[in-house]
């Protein structure tokens, strides 16, 4: 094994001595696969996945291509155990984030409490358009997509909240009926626990949170268009759900109802699962040259004539100014202690953080507050001194548009690269969804940088998908650890594990 | 419905359909060319196709030579003319996959597929490659998507107006078929005391595949008048423009529900005319005058169906 493989926490092979018990019986199916046909599965995938058309765009590049996301036959795998923790530590996250959306946009008793910040008030985020409307069931983040990461057998952070118009929810559905396509023994082997619900819940949730007095709501997709970079997702997501997919053109605004043009008049709609930004979905009261949105939406909206999943306003809850105060939020408004940990983040505007972090920039992950995508970051460790001494330049201008965590010790996986089966960084968006109820679909999206040593795992920047398998139960597994039934398992054709 | 989706639909099926329609004639016309024959110059015959397609202006814009290389790279490869195989299938794809939901995952696949093959034939030069290899990938495409959608679409306004936009742009181009040959052929069959050109019109029905139908049909030589017959009143030929719009006036009447429509009531106009028209008061006309006038109700047609469904406003 590298180097790396003794720095970092492996997903398979811990810090490199035994393998770890869910993976054993994996290993051993891997060591009697050859790595070409490995190769010739990923090359199969490739052209399943174009021919269904899971492609994105990128945005700035010259001819517009559609690309296919790098997708990894290597599952990563999360325990039984593990994910009881990490689906509850979610759930209790966005409890409180939700709780924390209505409140700042009603009593800001957490203000008044002094947990949070007066200043909170002047986030770009924050929608003075929101303060004292009612959303059904309280409920602001209807989606929302917790970034995990691991740095050690027991260790996971949450290294950000994504409350706005989280995507890769696809990536999640998609690479798993691919695996089971792929490789069907393995799903024999491994009580892997299915994810193909999630379509349902959603529309579940959306259903449920429909004005009052509504028996038989229509819900409806809302989507910039084809010519986004998530317009797959969106696709996909309209016809899983069997709801219309429309562009803001398809709807209009009439005595404070939201109808859509069809070919036999107008419908009236209910909830709007929408994929657009605040910024955009009303020209009236947002950008005004917006050609995505709908006019007047916003007061229908306001009147109670529409929900919206999800709701206006939700950014300024997942900016990364207000991440550092989540903890203190799920003891302010559930009682409970916080089940997931923060990455200790400083913060660039207090001036010891600011001091601190400018004399360590090599080590440093810098990340500008309302930046997304990975674009305005600088990973130290990685970075050339030039690419350093320009973001000084630009922390110093304006420090408190950044914030700056220790590099982490992301854990790797085992992935398939041109090399072999190497280690590479991962990290994991469970998706929680709310409604009458909080849950999360056991699953995620996991993302692999698959550039050696990279940090960054957002597809824009070179990044990968995988399938994750999280395990129904671990005592399966944990039988496999003992010697001798692992020596007697060699023998019979089917590992149970 | 959304009136969005239907409009990208009908689109669609109107574009594999005008791909299609090129590749048949345009396999036809190549054929002839190779036929050893002093009466009809080739220059001639590859007018036509250009004639057929309606693209006269842009191509003479374009090239200064009119012969086979320059008329199949106008009308497959070049991304500048709107009527190009290359135009329509991209433009059929982009309708797809603005609505790739309201279609099923089969039809999308299909669609997806056949822009994925084409790529393929973009890099060669398909007068030595074999054109007709390549017409029958596009007609075979043309016929798996109507397949795909027949078999497994639900019966719903998705479906209607993929069908609604197969038969609008099939009924177009048969008129215009029949219309451009008639004109050309009509005038050399006189110059030449009568005599009809075997090889000309039945290039004209292989084009619409009714070689066949019309040997059954008739059991006799061919004749123009009979072609046109054919191809204009009989309702079991299913290319025909009465067959067309035996197929749109049902699918008109379904999606106007209880509302009446200015499309539906053109369509039955027309549908009567096809259906109680006799060849005989058609010819007394003129064939050309007859086809003319359908090309552009055809046209109102398609503009009412824009009107009423497709960008319906509030």
């Amino acid at each position: 094994m590298t180097q790396s493989a003794k720095q970092f926490f492996d997903e398979m092979q811990g810090y490199g001595g035994n393998v770890r018990a869910i993976y054993q019986a994996y290993k051993h199916w891997l060591s009697d696969v050859p790595t070409q046909q490995l190769a010739a599965k990923r090359a199969e995938a490739e052209v399943l996945f174009r021919r269904v058309g899971i492609t994105f765009n990128v945005y700035g590049e010259e001819d517009g291509a559609e690309r296919l996301i790098p997708f990894d036959v290597i599952p990563r795998m999360i325990s039984a155990s593990e994910w009881a923790h990490l689906s509850k530590g979610a759930v209790q996250r966005v409890r409180a984030l939700n709780m924390f959306l209505h409140d700042i946009y009603h009593d800001q008793e957490i203000i008044k409490a002094g947990i949070v910040p007066n200043n909170i008030l002047s986030n770009a985020q924050y929608r003075p358009e929101m303060v004292g409307v009612n959303v059904p069931n309280q409920v602001y983040a209807h989606v929302a997509g917790i970034d995990l990461v691991r740095t050690s057998e027991s260790q996971f952070y949450v290294l950000e909240d994504n409350l706005r118009t989280p995507s890769g929810v696809s990536y999640m559905l998609e690479d798993r009926k691919m695996m089971m396509r792929l490789f069907p023994d393995l799903f024999k082997k491994y009580p892997i626990a299915p994810v193909e619900h999630y379509p349902h819940v959603l529309l579940n949730n959306l259903r449920s949170v429909a004005q009052t007095g509504v028996n038989d709501p229509t819900v409806v997709l809302l989507s910039p268009g084809a010519y986004n970079s998530a317009y797959f997702e969106h696709a996909f997501l309209a016809q899983q759900m069997g709801i219309e997919l429309v562009e803001g053109q398809d709807l209009f605004v009439r005595n404070n109802a939201v109808y859509m043009r069809t070919t036999q008049g107008p419908q009236r709609v209910d909830v709007i699962y929408r994929r657009i930004d605040d910024d955009f979905l009303d020209p009236l009261v947002f950008k005004p040259d917006s050609l995505l949105g709908v006019p007047g939406l916003l007061s229908v909206y306001r009147n109670g004539g529409v929900t919206l999943a999800n709701a206006v306003g939700t950014g300024v809850a997942d900016d990364k100014a207000t991440y550092i105060y989540v903890p203190e939020m799920i003891k302010f408004y559930l009682g409970e202690s916080p089940i997931l940990q923060n990455v200790p983040t400083y913060q660039l505007s207090k001036e010891d953080d600011l001091a601190y972090v400018l004399d360590h920039l090599p080590e440093l992950v810098v990340k500008e507050v309302q930046g997304s995508g990975g674009y305005g970051m600088l990973v130290g460790p990685t970075a050339s001194k030039q690419e350093i001494e320009e973001f000084r330049l630009r922390i110093v201008s304006k420090p408190s548009n950044y914030i700056a965590q220790p590099t982490l010790a992301l854990s790797t996986c085992p992935t398939l690269v041109d090399q072999g089966i190497a280690p590479r960084h991962v990290d994991l968006r469970p998706f929680v969804l709310s409604g009458k109820t909080v849950s999360v679909v056991p699953g995620g999206l996991s993302r692999v940088a698959l550039k050696e040593g990279s940090l960054v795992v957002n597809s824009s920047q070179g990044g990968g998908t995988k399938d994750t398998w999280v395990l129904e139960r671990d005592d399966v597994c944990a039988e496999t650890l003992q010697p001798q039934m692992a020596a007697q398992q060699m023998n019979q054709e089917a590992v149970i594990c | 419905m959304l009136s969005r989706t239907a409009d990208h639909l009908y689109w669609m099926a109107r574009y594999i359909e005008r791909t299609e329609n090129v590749a048949r004639v345009l396999d036809v016309t190549y054929n002839m060319s190779l036929l050893p024959s002093d009466s009809s110059n080739e220059e001639e015959l590859w007018d036509t196709v250009l004639e057929i397609a309606g693209i006269r202006d842009i191509y003479d814009a374009t090239y200064k030579e009119l012969n086979a290389t320059n008329v199949i790279k106008h009308l497959v490869m070049d991304s500048n003319n709107p009527s190009s195989i290359y135009s329509s299938l991209r433009s059929a794809r982009e309708n797809a996959r603005a609505v790739r939901v309201a279609m099923t995952t089969e039809t999308w696949e299909n669609m997806n597929t056949l822009w994925l093959e084409f790529g393929q034939y973009i890099k060669q030069d398909l007068t030595k490659t074999g054109l007709s290899e390549f017409c029958e990938w596009v007609k075979s495409r043309s016929h798996l998507f109507r397949g795909v959608c027949f078999g497994t679409m639900l019966r719903d306004e998705a479906f209607s107006f993929v069908r609604l936009g197969t038969f609008m742009e099939r009924a177009d181009n048969t008129a215009r078929l029949l219309d451009v040959k008639y004109e050309f052929l009509i005038p050399m069959q006189e110059a030449n005391d009568g005599a009809v050109d075997y090889y000309e019109w039945s290039a004209v029905l292989r084009s619409v595949s009714a070689f066949q139908a019309y040997q059954k049909v008739y059991r006799d030589a061919i004749e123009p008048m009979k072609v046109s017959e054919l191809l204009i009143l009989r309702e079991d030929m299913p290319r025909s423009l009465h067959a067309c719009y035996a197929e749109i006036m049902p699918i008109l009447r379904q999606v106007a529900g209880s509302r009446q429509t200015e499309a539906e009531r053109l369509a039955g106009q027309m549908h009567a005319k096809l259906h109680y028209g006799r060849m005989l008061d058609i010819v007394r006309d003129g064939v050309h005058h007859f086809l003319d006038d359908f090309i552009l109700a055809n046209r109102r047609l398609g503009e009412e169906i824009q009107r009423n469904f497709l960008n319906a406003t509030a």
